[in-house]
């Protein structure tokens, strides 16, 4: 007697997770729900909880996917699934915003991964620089209250779990230097200019 | 690492396996269905998991209760076990997908055994699971489970003429 398991048909199973997944999301059963974002620079892991969008990465300075889902699930829920429609509205402003026709997101947010209350005074106040202008470390750290704190204001936005909208990239060095960044510093300087702030404002000290 | 991976690394990693152990247990009109449930009610329990924890056991046990929910349903319902509306699904998409002329699927006749025999040849010849991790999962005795496995052998050699008995 042989018994073998049933077969089962290409893309059945694919569309059967993707299924469930989606229910997962929608139903509300999920904690956190993650879309991969295809953008010019580099694909993005965009994740959500219920309350809002928690955490943009940058895929491969990140360590990839699973590096990254491995701290979501470590620091928010393990209970995460793909679904790329809870994440719809991000994706629309992300791809707005990388062809030029968006300036603000209006996206609603969530800093369940900023722990500590600077590091959330720091970016809360990077949040608030407008599209095309640029601060400083120095600046950032006045924001939050602590203006000597500058190097730990630097540390907070190399934090910053939600590049692009908390846009970090507008803070450059005092003396007009670039500065760092998590997506690296072509990914910075593309994105100042989809801002339209050229070479000259940040030629690297 | 013992920290409870992503949920939805589990569900790509134990989504064939899940699918092919419904498939043989409820047959494949009700699979699908029986299929969300099991990863939904996983989904549900999971943060509250200890880490550590074996996972394909854990899924595999949460789809045999779902299966059982599926079987419990149909007895209530007029017609039990042979639905016609599920042959007739069945032949359809088997057609489609595999190949003409491939061997027959028995799983129709284990659906028909009794249920402790059923779940015992469902659990160790499409999810693989060891006596001892079926024991667990139904609650019953590792002896047990392997009697009722070659029980459930013997009862299938009695209803199949055509397939040869392997060693």
């Amino acid at each position: 007697m042989s018994l073998r398991p049933p077969d089962l048909a290409p893309g059945e199973v694919a569309a059967l997770v993707a299924r469930t997944s989606g229910r997962a999301a929608g139903d509300g059963i999920a904690d956190v729900t993650y879309a991969l974002v295809d953008s010019p620079v580099g694909r993005l892991v965009t994740v959500a909880t219920k309350r809002g969008l928690a955490r943009i990465a940058y895929e491969l300075p990140n360590g990839g996917l699973d590096e990254i889902l491995d701290q979501v699930a470590e620091r928010l829920s393990p209970a995460i699934v793909e679904a790329p429609a809870a994440l719809d509205g991000v994706r629309r402003e992300l791809d707005e915003y990388f062809a030029g026709r968006r300036r603000d997101f209006g996206l609603e947010l969530d800093w369940a991964l900023v722990r500590s209350p600077f590091t959330k005074a720091v970016l809360q106040a990077c949040a608030r620089i407008p599209f095309g202008a640029t601060s400083s470390y120095r600046e950032m750290a006045d924001a939050a209250g602590s203006p000597r704190a500058f190097r730990a204001a630097g540390s907070a936005l190399g934090s910053n779990p939600l590049p692009i909208v908390v846009p970090c990239h507008r803070v450059l060095a005092s003396g007009g230097g670039l500065g760092g960044y998590t997506g690296g510093l072509d990914t910075k300087r593309a994105l100042l200019g989809i801002e339209g702030i050229g070479p000259a404002a940040t030629l690297d000290a | 690492m013992s920290r409870l991976p992503p949920f939805q690394r589990l569900l790509e990693a134990h989504s064939d396996d899940v699918l092919r152990f419904l498939i043989a247990s409820v047959g494949r009109h009700d699979a699908d269905d029986a299929f969300q449930e099991t990863f939904l009610s996983a989904l549900r329990a999971y943060p509250r998991l200890p880490p550590g924890s074996n996972l394909r056991g854990w899924i595999l046990t949460i789809a045999h209760h779902k299966a059982m929910d599926v079987h419990r349903g149909r007895g209530r319902r007029p017609v039990p076990v042979a639905d016609p509306g599920e042959h007739a699904g069945r032949a359809g998409r088997v057609g489609a997908a595999g190949a003409p002329g491939r061997d027959p699927d028995h799983w129709d006749l284990v659906r028909a055994l009794p249920q402790r025999q059923r779940e015992v040849l469902t659990l160790r010849y499409v999810a693989d699971l060891t006596h001892a991790e079926i024991a667990t999962a139904l609650g019953c005795s590792e002896e047990a489970a392997r009697r009722a496995a070659s029980d459930g052998l013997k009862n299938l050699r009695k209803d199949v003429t055509n397939v040869p008995a392997t060693a």
